[in-house]
């Protein structure tokens, strides 16, 4: 079977910067594929090249088995694509966008008009159809902006940063209309900087950073891959951070991973045993201890472990 | 308020079911639908039609009153001369808009979803310009009309008027191939305007739109006399007034011709080109 997705050592140079380093990606048919990693890691540069608005500078990329620069017009055919930001003719109403995407696939204006409506009223948007885009709330144009990819059912469906900006409600919306279009067999592309999202929706997800995948796999074997056993200290003084790493290193031999917040500490442990040996030297040394835990890491912390900096942090240092 | 709830999953599986997408639409087709979205924006943004109705009334009315009694003796005698060259310089300027709304679209995003649609990629670029061809010709019709009233007599009739409109808007049509470009290459639909007027000022001024070449300096009579747009406006003051003007209007015919064969040719480039 043709799968959905393939790039084979896949590059793009900006001038002298290398957005992507050689990406390899399989994505079988019909799943949810999550594309995870940092601000400038080169997530949208591969769906951009994947949607055929790019063109690689090395590599090869093709869609359900067509090259996307050779038959970038085939690829066009199957594919839909919602960016970053909401692509929406904002002096347009939400109805006109729609019918114009419509017109513009080929669809004669009565089929147009017909399939913005009945989308618009699946979307929740009905009473809002005849007003201007530019009225609307970032959660209301994210939907006519994934309805607008849906006038025509793609086979496969890119989704760039489906959810960022929006509050938690839109964002549960959003994510359940992924399911339902991957449910009815669109192979879905999904990047994200929220790991729960990936954790949530994908089956498998791949980790890219500085242009490369550095991981890739389902949650669980991501989450497997550096190691079930996580020890989590919060500690009462941020002030204390230094020497409780000091001592955490001391005794479990190995580097503390770095963390979003002054006052905890996550290092690998490779027994109950040791996560208890570091408490005990902790007490013994004056640094009270708020919280403490031994489990299954987290996608931050896979994330962590992988690029040794949060998501977050490094989203908000990195500049696209 | 609806802005919460998606509907049963029985519903969103009706819709969301793959099936065949469509035949691509013809060039023609997704030109005429991107015009209809220019048309749309007139109607939701009328705001829009405030450049090309208010500022040519302004024109028309202080250029025949303030220089008509100096230049030709009196405002009625001067708008003989003038009319034909304002509407030039109304429509010179307003191809502008061409290129701030292209620079617009790319800024939201739009150009992206355009591109990624299986159609005709010059189609959004030659919508554009068809919508915008409807703008002229409401500008247009208006100073006329002021025209008419303010003592305006073509001695060409209705046929060398609509002829001179003719001529006008190919050559608005060329033009804005220049500001395409630009659109392109800025990164503000503001920077556009500025950038445009660098060019726009010396090219509207510098003609024989307010008077006539045998009133200027020999050098400078060399400049004007080279300027399009005093093609532009020579062509279509001959032919509203019903004077032999074949020379002229081939000559404009031509420019427009080189501008859109050297122009749009980059434009495409440069629409294609990844941003």
């Amino acid at each position: 079977m043709v799968n959905a997705i393939e790039t084979v050592g896949l590059k793009k140079d900006f001038g002298t910067t290398h957005a992507l380093a050689g990406v390899d990606l399989t994505i079988r048919k019909g799943m949810v594929y999550g594309l995870l990693g940092p601000n400038g890691a080169g997530k949208t540069t591969t769906v951009r090249i994947l949607a055929t608005l790019l063109r690689p500078t090395g590599g090869m990329a093709s869609v359900l088995g067509h090259d996307v620069v050779r038959d970038a017009a085939v690829v066009r055919q199957k594919v839909s694509l919602t960016g970053q930001y909401a692509s929406l003719d904002e002096d347009l109403t939400a109805h006109e966008n729609l019918v114009l995407v419509g017109r513009l696939l080929g669809m004669a204006w009565k089929a147009a008009r017909a399939r913005a409506e009945a989308l618009l009223e699946a979307f929740g948007l009905s009473e809002a159809s005849g007003r201007q885009v530019r009225t609307f709330s970032g959660g209301m144009r994210r939907r006519v902006d994934i309805a607008t990819t849906l006038v025509a059912i793609p086979e496969v469906l890119f989704l760039d940063e489906p959810t960022t900006g929006l509050d938690p409600r839109s964002r549960n919306q959003v994510w359940e209309l992924v399911r339902r279009i991957a449910a009815e067999g669109t192979t879905v592309l999904l990047t994200t900087q929220y790991l729960e999202e990936a954790d949530r929706l994908a089956e498998r997800m791949a980790v890219i950073d500085h242009g490369r995948v550095i991981a890739e796999g389902t949650s669980r074997e991501l989450k497997a891959s550096i190691g079930s056993n996580m020890l989590h200290v919060r500690i009462v003084n941020a002030e204390h951070r230094p020497r409780a790493i000091a001592l955490v290193e001391r005794v479990l031999g190995k580097s503390v991973l770095p963390a979003q917040e002054p006052v905890e500490l996550t290092a690998r442990v490779e027994s109950p045993t040791q996560a208890a040996a570091v408490l005990t030297a902790l007490g013994q040394d004056g640094v009270d201890v708020a919280h403490f835990s031994v489990g299954d890491p987290s996608l931050d912390e896979v994330f962590l472990a992988l690029t040794g900096k949060p998501a977050e942090e490094s989203a908000k240092e990195a500049t696209p | 308020m609806s802005d919460d709830a998606l509907p049963s999953g029985n519903r969103t599986h009706e819709l969301l079911a793959m099936r065949e997408r469509p035949r691509p639409a013809s060039a023609l087709s997704s030109t005429v639908t991107l015009a209809w979205r220019a048309l749309l924006k007139i109607k939701h943004v009328p705001f829009q039609l405030f450049d090309v109705t208010v500022t040519p009334i302004m024109f028309t009315l202080l250029f025949t009153y303030i220089f008509g009694g100096a230049l030709a003796g009196s405002p009625r005698e001067y708008i003989q001369y003038l009319l034909p060259g304002i509407v030039v310089q109304t429509i010179v300027f307003i191809t502008v808009y061409t290129g701030v709304g292209l620079n617009t679209d790319i800024q939201k995003g739009l150009y992206d979803r355009f591109r990624s649609l299986p159609m005709w990629q010059p189609s959004p670029l030659i919508g554009a310009l068809v919508g915008d061809l409807i703008r002229y010709s409401v500008a247009t019709l208006l100073i006329l009309v002021i025209g008419l009233l303010l003592g305006f007599r073509p001695g060409g009739g209705a046929l060398g008027v609509i002829a001179a409109v003719g001529l006008v808007l190919a050559f608005a049509f060329a033009l804005s191939w220049l500001w395409i470009i630009i659109g392109m290459l800025v990164r503000t639909p503001e920077s556009v305007m500025t950038t445009s007027f660098v060019f726009l000022m010396p090219l509207t001024f510098a003609s024989d739109i307010f008077v006539g070449l045998p009133t200027m300096p020999g050098w400078l009579q060399t400049v004007v006399g080279h300027n399009p747009v005093t093609f532009l406006a020579t062509a279509s003051r001959k032919l509203m007034h019903g004077e032999p003007a074949g020379a002229d209007v081939i000559r404009v015919l031509v420019t427009s011709a080189v501008m859109v064969a050297i122009a749009a040719p980059i434009a495409m480039r440069l629409y294609r080109k990844e941003r």
